[in-house]
């Protein structure tokens, strides 16, 4: 114990529960139970992820159509809808309001929907990084950045817009590369 | 193939998501993603420099692999050369995976901040938003460190760009989250507020989050936020639902700017300023108006926005608890939900009203729902909504309808779901205790819940009857003919089995005169069930057998002959068979008298708050229920019902506990540590072999003695109504103890000058104190919180008379003059109605308020940790984490400490070292801190060392409490 030196620990970061925070995780998946998108807003290693999505998709997928929206699970609030064969499914703190949240989730599919035109979950599948982008202009840090649905899109539009202009001044790709086969 | 395909798409990824769709097996897929691997691992080791598409589109694909939860451990460097991009696609596809992908404790993180930072400095709005966007996903310690300065200026700057504004502002909220010590708001304060007033009704919504969290930790910086607050709401409010324009949600105006405004004024007391109270108050009575009209649109969505919105301002109103008026018509509101259609909003009803039930104005007007909450008790098709109906049944009840709550709660628990059974009886079990009128209808019920859900009662439930029982005389023939009765049943559970075997040890005699419970037939009905039972059962039975032995002569030779049975005398169980051996031993040899004398009848407990409530509260986590107080302590009921001379002994401390409080005391009530041995999950770590060490030569006699889980949360302010219904366990007559909880109390101040010292329902004790050297100043402040007087207080310079509603303040000047380990004591006495009240505090003083830091070198450190090698100079404890470990929360608790946080000068980052001198006028004494979290094992290491050896010990004492 004399060394200094000797010891270290590793340290975890922990489930933080905080007032501020008002959503800690955002999780996407399929009434198969597969992950289609994930999105953390508290430091958790990718164990603790992984343990956290297993239970949490096994609990709402139990759950009957007509039940509430709203579990208690842990310390935290699950707020939860169906949509087609996904369920958008957000973790918030206990003092945090489970109707606004539950409109939260209903805003950012609105978002999916006008974006890729009526939305299904191949589209998210297929462009799961448009998907991350759009939450990101709509949600930041797990709290509402920007609530209307203009704004979102119009910031989306342009970073598209200049994707397209960035195409056009690209070399033209192998014929391989055109089929996908690198 | 994707349905659209919009922006610019990578055929490739395309492609390869369609393969991974295709596999039919995980193994294929498994192979399939190893040749993908492969592939890309080659083409970012190749010769040739790979263009920026490829890059982005083999970053891309990397990401999708460690999405479907595959891990990934290369591609990084990769990633972070896309951030350097000028195109914007490849930048955002960079950005994108090191927000999912890289910790904060990366090597890159250099080489990212160096990226965000061209890009923050580019003055292009698209990459300074991606930047933003980057720092809040990740938010590490780093990123603030490299960034907290720059993002307010940004947040404040006339020509930044709104979207950038909004990003900022959340940005900073994270970083803020992750390292307050670096986000210093100073000067801009007053321009962030201003942003309430902002034209752009999105950069409202998000600078409000982040003056919400800033209010919350410096509530006076940011008053001013709260008239801004109101006259937005307000115009919000009253705004028509086409105002707002793209703000405006299924025709409910700016829903989500509501409720962050609401949720930003419940950071505050009611506004003092008439006028914008005034204004506020209209603002809630509209909101609650506008939950009468006829909805604008039959869309779930209209509702929900709507209703979102006056939940938050329902939560304001119970936050403010002084409008009558308000709290009344949200209760009757909320009334009108539980009968709603929609399942959400039921269970928002129920779960709101728990809230309301504990105010004195709404309390009554919750109980009118009675009906409709049984009735939603029994027909919820789910669980979650009946879960919501026991607590507000809970919440609701009080001596007026205990009867009929507990009555329903008793009868729902026989099919209740099996996830909330062990709940639900803890429920009943505390209802029946502290609405107990007569307590024969306390005994019935406990029994009742034993018949019902034996399964579901855990330890707490029974030892709490038998404490009752043998505490009351009034019912202890009752109780034992009702078990007696209740054991006669054919099949029943062995928890009745206990408290059957218990109290007929006890109180048999007093129905033995009946013939149909004479002694031998109570004994051969007690012994029917013993070889059902499990071992600590038997246990328990044969101390009950010995004790028969005792009150009924008559019985000797039939209990003799059980226990020389083999099965008894030589039971492979140790405990069984010395119970049997020195049971046997005892009736034959003693004499009448001194059989007598041993197994006299059990003692009053001492009178102790019920731990069932602790065990409730434990399960709820904190802020659940609105129970009382509770203070932990139970074990030695279990002790004593182990039976036998070890329980004489126990019940001793438990006696001494009650009476003095002795630094010994504190270990058994308050002090929580877990028992000493396997306690760490994980082997491995260093720590686990000092710490059992550490508890051999602790004090490790007592600590044995402390139940095995407790938390350390014992005090819970008493809601109002409760304090006419004084359970038993609430001790009234005797107004003169120390406050047991008077060290719990003194553990708060420690890190912290300031706040709430005591609290009941009469008077609340703040305190401010300021401490330079060896000298110190408290300021006393006696607030009344009843509205009648109290005389005679007798606190010595105060003044004799504090006027209700009054607040009187008191200066206490300090000297420290050596070194001390007990606080001194605060007597206080007054008169309320015509009672005289008394109480005893700890002054929150302790040993480190004289500290002052010391700032040193890494070196310098070391050299004087050396000098003081000394093993009495050093103390050292191993303790649990009661609270998350959290660095910020640590770091701000050392400075409340009063050391220097010494930085840089632990190897381990992870550690913290502190250095400070304690100034006495007797001597200055210096001490080193060093504290090590263990996070896999939530445990910590606290190592002190000082020039004087009580020292150590007390700082090491005081600290362990602290975390």
């Amino acid at each position: 114990m004399n060394s200094v030196q000797l010891n270290s620990c590793e340290f975890i970061s922990h489930l933080q529960t905080d007032l501020f925070i008002k959503m800690q995780f955002m999780l996407l998946f399929s009434r198969q139970g597969k992950l289609r998108l994930q999105k953390w807003y508290v430091p958790l290693s990718d164990k603790e992820k992984k343990k956290i999505t297993r239970e949490l998709v096994q609990t709402v997928l139990a759950r009957k159509p007509k039940m509430c929206s709203f579990l208690e699970w842990r310390d935290l609030k699950i707020v939860y809808k169906r949509y087609a064969s996904l369920y958008f499914c957000c973790a918030i703190e206990d003092q945090d309001n489970e109707l606004i949240t539950l409109e939260i989730i209903h805003r950012y599919v609105e978002l999916l929907d006008k974006y890729f035109g009526s939305v299904c979950e191949l589209d998210i599948i297929f462009n799961f990084e448009k998907a991350y982008f759009i939450l990101d202009e709509f949600l930041l840090g797990g709290e509402a950045q920007e609530t209307s649905k203009k704004n979102v899109l119009k910031a989306i539009e342009q970073a598209d817009l200049l994707q397209e202009d960035a195409k056009e001044a690209e070399t033209p790709r192998s014929v391989l590369e055109e089929i996908g086969l690198t | 193939m994707p349905a659209v395909s919009k922006g610019d798409g990578m055929r490739g990824l395309a492609v390869f998501i369609s393969d991974i769709r295709n596999c039919k097996s995980k193994e294929a897929e498994i192979k399939r993603i190893n040749k993908e691997l492969a592939n890309i691992r080659s083409k970012f080791k190749g010769d040739k420099a790979l263009d920026g598409y490829s890059k982005k589109k083999y970053v891309c694909k990397l990401l999708f692999i460690f999405l479907l939860g595959h891990d990934i451990d290369f591609g990084h460097m990769e990633a972070v050369n896309l951030l350097s991009s000028n195109k914007y696609t490849e930048k955002q596809i960079g950005y994108l995976f090191i927000s999912v992908l890289v910790n904060s404790n990366s090597e890159l993180i250099r080489l990212i901040n160096n990226a965000i930072k061209n890009d923050l400095s580019s003055r292009n709005p698209t990459f300074m938003c991606l930047a933003l966007h980057c720092i809040a996903n990740v938010g590490s310690r780093e990123m603030a460190e490299a960034f907290a300065g720059e993002i307010p200026r940004i947040l404040v700057a006339g020509d930044t760009m709104d979207s950038v504004k909004q990003s900022a502002a959340l940005c900073l909220l994270r970083l803020y989250k992750t390292s307050p010590d670096l986000v210093l708001m100073g000067e801009w304060t007053s321009r962030v507020v201003h942003l309430l007033n902002d034209q752009h009704m999105g950069v409202v919504t998000a600078a409000i989050s982040l003056i919400t969290c800033l209010s919350q930790k410096n509530p006076d910086e940011f008053k001013t936020c709260v008239s801004l607050a109101v006259s937005r709401l307000s115009r919000i409010v009253s705004s028509a639902s086409t105002d707002l324009q793209d703000y405006t949600y299924y025709f409910v105006p700016a829903p989500w700017l509501s409720c962050k405004l609401l949720r930003l004024l419940q950071c505050y007391p009611p506004p003092e300023d008439g006028a914008v109270k005034g204004r506020l108050v209209e603002c809630l009575e509209t909101i609650l108006n506008k939950a009468q009209e006829p909805p604008k649109s039959k869309k779930v969505q209209h509702s929900n926005a709507k209703n979102a919105i006056l939940f938050e301002a329902i939560s304001l109103i119970i936050h403010y608890d002084s409008e009558p008026n308000l709290l009344v018509r949200a209760c009757n509101q909320l009334g009108q939900f539980l009968q709603h259609r929609e399942t959400n909003l039921r269970y928002l009803a129920l779960e709101s009203m728990c809230t309301l039930a504990s105010s004195e104005f709404s309390h009554e007007a919750v109980k009118t729902h009675i009906e409709t909450v049984i009735n939603a008790l029994k027909t919820e098709r789910d669980v979650s909504v009946r879960q919501r109906a026991a607590d507000l049944l809970y919440a609701m009840c009080d001596r007026s309808n205990a009867k009929q709550i507990v009555a329903e709660m008793l009868s729902y628990l026989e099919t209740a779901d099996y996830s909330i059974r062990e709940e639900m009886v803890l429920k009943v079990a505390i209802l029946a205790e502290k609405y107990a009128v007569d307590y024969s209808w306390y005994v019935d019920t406990i029994l009742n819940l034993i018949r019902i859900a034996g399964d579901y009662v855990s330890e707490e439930v029974w030892y709490r009857v038998i404490q009752i029982v043998i505490n009351r005389d009034d019912v202890q023939g009752y109780a034992a003919k009702t078990v007696f009765e209740a054991l006669q049943a054919p099949a029943c559970h062995e928890n009745m089995v206990k408290v059957g075997g218990y109290i007929l040890g006890e109180f048999g005699n007093l129905i033995a005169g009946d013939p149909r419970s004479s002694p031998l037939v109570q004994f051969n009905l007690l012994h029917s069930k013993f070889h059902l039972c499990s071992v600590p059962t038997r246990a328990l039975l044969l101390s009950a057998y010995i004790k028969f032995i005792n009150l009924f002569p008559e019985t000797k030779s039939t209990i003799q002959e059980v226990l020389r049975s083999d099965s008894q005398i030589r039971n492979s169980d140790v405990e069984l068979q010395q119970r049997a051996v020195e049971y046997l031993k005892l009736s034959s040899i003693a004499s009448t008298d001194v059989l007598a004398t041993v197994l006299e009848e059990m003692p009053p407990f001492p009178e102790r708050e019920s731990s069932i409530l602790a065990k409730l509260k434990k399960k709820k986590g904190p802020g659940a229920v609105s129970v009382n107080e509770l203070e932990e302590g139970k074990r030695e009921g279990g002790e004593l019902n182990g039976g036998g001379d070890r329980g004489g002994d126990s019940s001793a401390i438990a006696a001494s506990n009650a009476s003095t409080p002795s630094p010994s005391a504190d270990l058994l009530g308050l002090r929580t540590g877990p028992p000493v041995t396997a306690a760490a999950p994980s082997a491995g770590s260093l720590l686990v072999d000092v710490f059992s060490e550490a508890g051999v030569n602790d004090d490790g006699f007592l600590r044995d003695l402390e139940p095995p889980t407790e938390s350390s949360d014992s005090l819970l302010a008493e809601g109002p109504g409760d304090s006419d219904s004084a359970p038993p366990s609430v001790v009234s007559e005797d107004p003169a103890p120390p406050l047991p909880e008077s060290n719990e109390l003194l553990n708060k101040f420690v890190c912290k000058n300031n706040g709430v010292l005591f609290e009941n329902q009469l008077l609340q004790i703040g305190i401010k104190s300021e401490y330079r050297q060896n000298l110190g100043r408290m300021y006393l402040f006696y607030g009344n919180k009843t509205s009648v007087q109290f005389i005679n207080v007798q606190a010595k310079p105060v003044e004799p008379l504090i006027e209700g509603g009054a607040q009187v303040q008191q200066v206490i000047n300090i000297e420290c003059l050596t070194d001390f380990t007990e606080a001194p004591l605060l007597n206080i006495k007054f008169r309320y109605g015509g009672a005289l009240q008394n109480l005893s505090l700890k002054l929150p003083v302790t040993i480190n308020k004289f500290f002052q830091p010391t700032e040193m070198a890494s070196h310098d450190f070391f050299q004087r940790w050396k000098q003081l090698s000394q093993p009495q100079q050093e103390a050292q404890k191993i303790f649990k984490a009661n609270n998350a470990m959290d660095t910020e929360v640590l770091k701000a608790k050392l400075l409340g400490l009063g050391m220097a946080l010494l930085e840089n000068v632990d190897p381990n980052p992870e550690n913290f070292v502190c250095a400070g001198v304690i100034q006495t006028k007797a001597q200055q004494v210096g001490s080193l801190l060093r504290l090590e979290p263990n996070a896999q094992a939530q445990m910590y290491r606290l190592t002190v060392r000082s020039s004087k050896d009580t020292v150590s010990k007390r700082l090491c004492e005081l600290l362990a409490e602290q975390f």
